[in-house]
């Protein structure tokens, strides 16, 4: 009974294990990226550049149809053009981040949208936003499993100056010029990892697994590294659990996945000791008995 | 022999001029306060020579040091107190000169920031998260950091406001010691009680310098007059500068 309904779909059907290793890749490479966006208080811009990868991936979709190497390519071009777009306009003139990010990203969007809805039909879109967890080949899975091992090495080599770029960004530039650097390849790092989670989520749900679990970490501890080991193994759990509801109950399975992402939230929100609502609610004691 | 020198510097934002033609030098190991009215350019005067700020006109030369020497505490840090970093974490980075964004921090720098954190006297504290101190506290983790920077040159915005009276004598015997070390210290300071007990040159800005020498000399009732005098003259005809082409 327990082996038929957690063990056997991935054990029976190859597209199940092709899919959890696809969404492990994901959840390795993209939750780091997600802890620094939430700790730099960018979450949401996250989101942004979900959208800005739309019309990359569209334009490598015309070239060459449902090609991996395109749309891939496609989509880390759109996502860092807008990337560094945005962030060479809120750094030489008044405009803030968050206007310029919006305007880069919101033009980036609609170009998509124009491009996918003249020349693709509603499958097509609906691939490019929901993603095809259940249908990745080989090809795709070598891609996840590279653009997450590269990014967490990216992470690991860059982790002091990521660090410091989010907690004292004035003393980074004072004391170093990796500032400006650092900041441009961590929205590298978001938009590889987006790129890599929309083959399989889409590009709205990528955004899910990068963010969500790194909003849940937030309440079971806190320290940095804590954090990124919690994301990371929410983002896995949710995946398992994503996928065996979408299995058993024929349900899309990348919104599954984000879905039970976020319940761990909504727990976390509830009884998580970091914090929680159910934790400040009790009385304290304020010294030790 | 000067640490710094002003060469005819004017600094400002947007092109409006915040510190006028200043000319004067700051020797070496000299401990100098910079005091003036609100808005007299001081803390731009410190902006510029870090070299977050470039100058309109002018130039600030080093004498036997370079940039990298100078060890900055802004009047605001934009530090992110959520942060999930503990106060050894935050002193650490003190250390940056030395070990960069890949040196292995190891014992013997670990006792320095563990040191460094005692000469504050927050020992104890080490593992307590930054998000958890109060205002007096994270000055003194700040100070800690300035510290381990080990800077010939200490820049000091507004150091010891809205801090108590007992943390700011532990935090002034620091800048003393820096002092007794040889360093160059520039701290701006509100205080004229603060500064004539323990600052031996000060200078007073208004826009324009209104005086630098030794402090007993500088802060007369008519340089501080004059130097109201001359910030409401600014305030009243912006960006106009009083000085004619040669």
């Amino acid at each position: 009974m327990i082996w038929d309904i957690l063990f056997a779909p991935f054990a029976d059907f190859g597209f199940m294990r092709r899919a959890l290793l696809g969404c492990f890749a994901i959840a390795v490479g993209a939750t780091p990226v997600g802890v620094f966006l939430m700790l730099r208080r960018m979450s949401l811009t996250g989101d942004a550049m979900a959208h800005a990868i739309l019309p990359g991936a569209a334009i490598g979709y015309l070239v060459s149809g449902l090609s991996l190497g395109a749309m891939t390519i496609g989509g880390l071009i759109a996502g860092m053009v807008v990337a560094l777009g945005s962030g060479v306009v809120s750094r030489m003139t008044a405009l803030r981040e968050d206007a310029s990010l919006a305007a880069f990203y919101l033009i980036s969007l609609a170009l998509g949208v124009l491009i996918v809805s003249t020349r693709g039909s509603n499958v097509d879109l609906m691939h490019v936003l929901f993603g095809t967890v259940l249908a990745l080949d080989d090809a795709a899975l070598i891609l996840l499993c590279s653009i997450a091992s590269l990014s967490v090495v990216i992470v690991a080599v860059l982790f002091r100056p990521l660090v410091l770029e989010c907690a004292d960004p004035q003393f980074l530039r004072s004391v170093s010029n990796l500032s400006a650097v650092t900041h441009f390849v961590f929205l590298g790092l978001v938009v590889m990892n987006l790129v890599a989670g929309f083959h399989a989520l889409g590009t709205l749900m990528a955004v899910g697994i990068m963010i969500l679990p790194a909003a849940a970490a937030r309440f079971w501890t806190a320290t940095i590294g804590g954090l990124i080991l919690a994301a990371a193994m929410i983002a896995a759990l949710s995946s398992v659990a994503g996928l065996l509801l979408s299995f058993h109950l024929s349900l899309p399975s990348g919104p599954a996945i984000i879905l039970v992402a976020g319940i761990v939230y909504g727990l976390s929100v509830i009884i998580g000791p970091v914090g929680g609502l159910l934790v400040q609610a009790l009385p304290r004691r304020h010294f030790e008995t | 022999m000067a640490a710094l020198a002003f060469q005819d510097l004017t600094l400002g934002y947007d092109r409006h001029p915040a510190v006028h033609h200043l000319q004067t030098e700051i020797a070496d190991g000299s401990l100098t306060a910079v005091v003036g009215p609100n808005g007299a350019g001081k803390s731009t005067l410190l902006k510029g020579v870090t070299g977050a700020l470039s100058p309109l006109e002018g130039r600030v030369a080093f004498g036997g040091i370079t940039r990298d020497d100078i060890a900055y505490l802004p009047q605001q840090s934009d530090i992110d107190r959520a942060f999930p970093m503990s106060v050894v974490d935050l002193v650490a980075m003190g250390l940056w000169k030395e070990i960069g964004a890949f040196g292995w921090l190891g014992r013997a720098r670990r006792d320095r920031v563990e040191g460094a954190i005692a000469a504050v006297g927050l020992t104890g504290f080490e593992t307590r998260p930054i998000g958890a101190l109060s205002g007096g506290q994270m000055q003194r983790v700040l100070f800690a950091r300035l510290l381990l920077q080990d800077a010939r040159l200490v820049l000091l915005d507004e150091p010891f406001t809205a801090i108590d009276a007992r943390t700011m004598a532990d935090l002034i015997g620091v800048v003393r010691g820096w002092h007794g070390e040889g360093r160059t210290v520039i701290a701006v300071l509100h205080d004229h009680e603060t500064v004539r007990a323990h600052f031996p040159r000060t200078l007073m800005l208004a826009r324009e310098m209104v005086a630098h020498g030794p402090t007993r000399q500088v802060l007369t009732s008519e340089n501080h007059a004059r130097a109201l005098q001359m910030c409401e003259a600014c305030a009243s005809t912006p960006h106009v500068c009083g000085k004619t082409a040669a």
